[in-house]
């Protein structure tokens, strides 16, 4: 336990560090360097700075909302890590529902912008709280009809066991198991891009906008309720990206045995991060509009689809 | 969808973007009435940064006013110094050596071509595309050191007088600016790959913020905005001044009326640009860079002048009404970006929020310059 806590902790951090320095390289600069070594020490440098902040609650904010969103935001992204299994006797707490339990700390995100955006008393936060639900529900639908497939195929909701079911070369991961459904890579490329909504990074920042509605759901937090939001943010992407290796790209299972599992189970999640970073600073951001039109006519039609593909395909051979 | 918010069925609430807001690039202030996420009514609110230029021209002699100058648009600040010099020169008699007004063509199109990438950058910033500003800044930063080093300054320029321009440019000032152009020129099909074609970008600017020819005739909207529209004005040539008529250049024109279209015809003016500076080198004559025989104290005769340029924003143009005294009777600034944020009110209606930002950030405005 307190390995996963440290685990957590460091990835919270330095995660952070991971892509300003990345955004610095993307953009011509060289992103921070003052604290420490390549600016290591940037971090703990910016928790510092965000604790010692006096933390002001506007006049016209639900006091007891507006302290509750970040802890609403921070708790559940903490807890969906007791579930991931990291290596094959790596799992901090085995359940037989994991994937199931996964989803249910994810919506509980949205829940946290929502309360958010509403308890600061700001119209700006209230805007990107009504979005950024919308977003979630909109984008919850096909992740989970996608996510189907593979208990489908797998008939299991135990992470552990899903992963087990998959090999470590990558034509026995799922996204290349065509004999169960040929649209495996496709609902790859589906389940990524939910997972970049739901965790509401750019293209897909509606609960943001920076542009727009100025910072979105964490316009008036400041101090350590801005940086517990921000926290929540990286405790969502890596937990999306792990959800992507375990249902995706065969988890901890490793080719030639070479390394231990948890190695290559870290290689693929932070590679999605990486993807996380590298779609944030290439592309703008999508509208609203666009971005349920998205969801509604695209993705979960396919979804759809694919879903009684796979169930075809499964009753078939 | 006034009567829509009027008929009581449909809850409108009011939002105050700005005067410090992302999207409005300095302290505009846009009181929106929105109907969930559409805007009923969108109403700008000038004059959080009037510094009153106008009346400054009445109380300070002609050289006085100088500065006053490059402080109205901040990004292009090179054409609005070279509409008072073009002014008084017309008030005055004053003849220009051909070789300061070559200087001048050269040093304003660069002052555009720097305008414009970070009115791109910017844009794309609007839009949530973070990495081009970078980009653009990176290019930004060659010419702004160019200017430095003739200028003496970097954005608020007070290079031009009366006659001329106080300092002649030399030979690394050419040498780096053929360099400039030459690194500058690939760039901006790059900028076209990375940014333009984008999917998402074309879903937020493609249609979005149609303004016909008519709602520009009727608010006087100039520059990229009104060229984005169809219409090809453009003083550089319709009403030529300096040595325009002798350098070969066109004016993009897009009909399609929308955000790309006039996001497309400040990438092709960049271009337009750099031919226009390289003709400018190449033809560039020897001889003064200052008028002789300018008078100390301006003494302009009885009378009304009119000069007008085209700034990176659009027209501006300059009118004074001098009674023969050593400081200007009436000064009047026409500033593009009034005109042009003035439409907003109209086009905006119906809109989206955010494709509203995505138009309004089209217009490119430049705050300190709508206000004076």
């Amino acid at each position: 336990m307190i390995g996963l806590a440290a685990f957590i902790g460091v990835n919270l951090a330095w995660l952070g560090w991971v892509e300003r320095k990345g955004a610095g390289h993307f953009q011509r600069r060289i992103g921070p360097k003052e604290v420490g070594p390549y600016g290591l020490l940037q971090p703990l440098a910016d928790g510092l700075k965000l604790m010692s902040k006096q933390l002001i609650i506007p006049a016209n904010a639900d006091r007891a909302l507006y302290m509750a969103a970040p802890i609403v935001a921070m708790v559940p992204a903490v807890l969906s890590f007791v579930l991931i299994p990291f290596g094959e006797n790596l799992v901090p707490r085995e359940f037989n529902f994991g994937l199931l339990m996964v989803f249910a700390f994810a919506s509980m995100g949205g829940l946290s912008i929502l309360i958010g955006g509403w308890g600061s008393g700001n119209k700006y936060s209230l805007i990107a709280g009504t979005r950024a639900v919308s977003q979630n529900v909109a984008y919850e639908i096909p992740m989970l009809i996608t996510a189907m497939t593979i208990v489908m195929i797998t008939g299991s909701m135990d992470l552990n066991e899903i992963v087990r079911q998959q090999g470590g070369f990558f034509w026995k991961w799922n996204i290349f198991r065509l004999d169960k459904s040929i649209l495996m890579p496709i609902s790859f490329l589906v389940f990524f891009v939910c997972s970049l909504a739901e965790t509401n990074r750019t293209p897909f920042d509606m609960g943001e906008c920076e542009g727009e509605l100025i910072a979105g759901y964490h316009t008036e937090y400041g101090g350590m309720g801005f940086g517990l939001f921000m926290m929540a943010e990286y405790a969502n992407i890596v937990i999306g990206c792990s959800l992507t290796t375990i249902l995706f790209l065969g988890g901890w299972q490793c080719p030639f045995g070479l390394f231990p599992g948890p190695h290559w189970f870290l290689i693929k999640t932070y590679f999605l991060f990486w993807c996380f970073v590298w779609i944030r600073w290439t592309f703008p951001r999508t509208t609203f509009w666009g971005l349920l039109n998205l969801s509604w006519k695209y993705l979960i039609p396919f979804s759809l689809v694919n879903l009684l593909l796979t169930a075809l395909f499964i009753k078939v051979f | 969808m006034s009567s829509l918010a009027q008929s009581h069925l449909y809850e409108t609430f009011e939002l105050n973007i700005g005067p410090q807001h992302p999207a409005t690039h300095g302290v505009l202030r846009i009181k929106v009435v929105m109907d969930g996420e559409y805007i009923v009514k969108a109403e700008p609110v000038l004059g959080y940064i009037h510094r009153m230029h106008e009346k400054m021209g009445e109380n300070r002699t002609w050289n006085q006013f100088w500065p006053n100058m490059s402080r109205l648009d901040y990004l292009s600040a090179m054409a609005y110094n070279r509409c008072y010099a073009g002014l008084m020169e017309r008030a005055m008699g004053i003849e220009v050596p051909p070789r300061a007004e070559y200087i001048r063509v050269i040093i304003e199109e660069l002052n555009r071509i720097q305008s414009h990438l970070l009115g791109f950058g910017a844009y794309v910033m609007d839009l949530g595309g973070f990495t081009p500003l970078m980009y653009a800044m990176d290019e930004r930063e060659q010419i702004l050191n160019l200017l430095e080093a003739v200028t003496g300054s970097r954005l608020t320029y007070c290079y031009h007088r009366f006659g001329g321009v106080y300092n002649d440019i030399d030979d690394d000032f050419i040498a780096g600016t053929r360099a400039f152009i030459k690194r500058f020129r690939p760039q901006i099909p790059m900028y076209h790959k990375l940014v333009t074609g984008n999917v998402i970008l074309m879903e937020r600017l493609v249609g979005i913020g149609p303004i016909t020819a008519e709602i520009c005739r009727k608010y006087g909207a100039s520059g990229p905005v009104l060229r984005g529209s169809g219409v090809n004005f453009d003083i550089r040539k319709n009403e030529p001044y300096s040595v325009y008529p002798e350098l070969d250049f066109d004016i993009p024109v897009y009909h399609e009326c929308d955000s790309m279209a006039r996001y497309l015809v400040r990438m092709d003016e960049m271009f337009q640009s750099t031919r226009i500076i390289e003709q400018a080198l190449n033809k560039l004559p020897d001889g003064p860079v200052m008028a002789e025989k300018v008078p100390k104290t301006l003494k302009p005769p009885k009378g009304d002048y009119h000069f007008a340029v085209e700034a990176a924003r659009g027209l501006f143009s300059m009118r004074t009404v001098s009674d023969g005294t050593n400081t200007s009777y009436r000064m009047r600034l026409r500033s593009p970006t009034y005109s042009n944020v003035s439409l907003f009110e109209e086009a905006s209606q119906g809109m989206l929020l955010s494709d509203a930002l995505a138009f309004l950030g089209s217009l490119d405005p430049v705050i300190p310059e709508m206000d004076r």
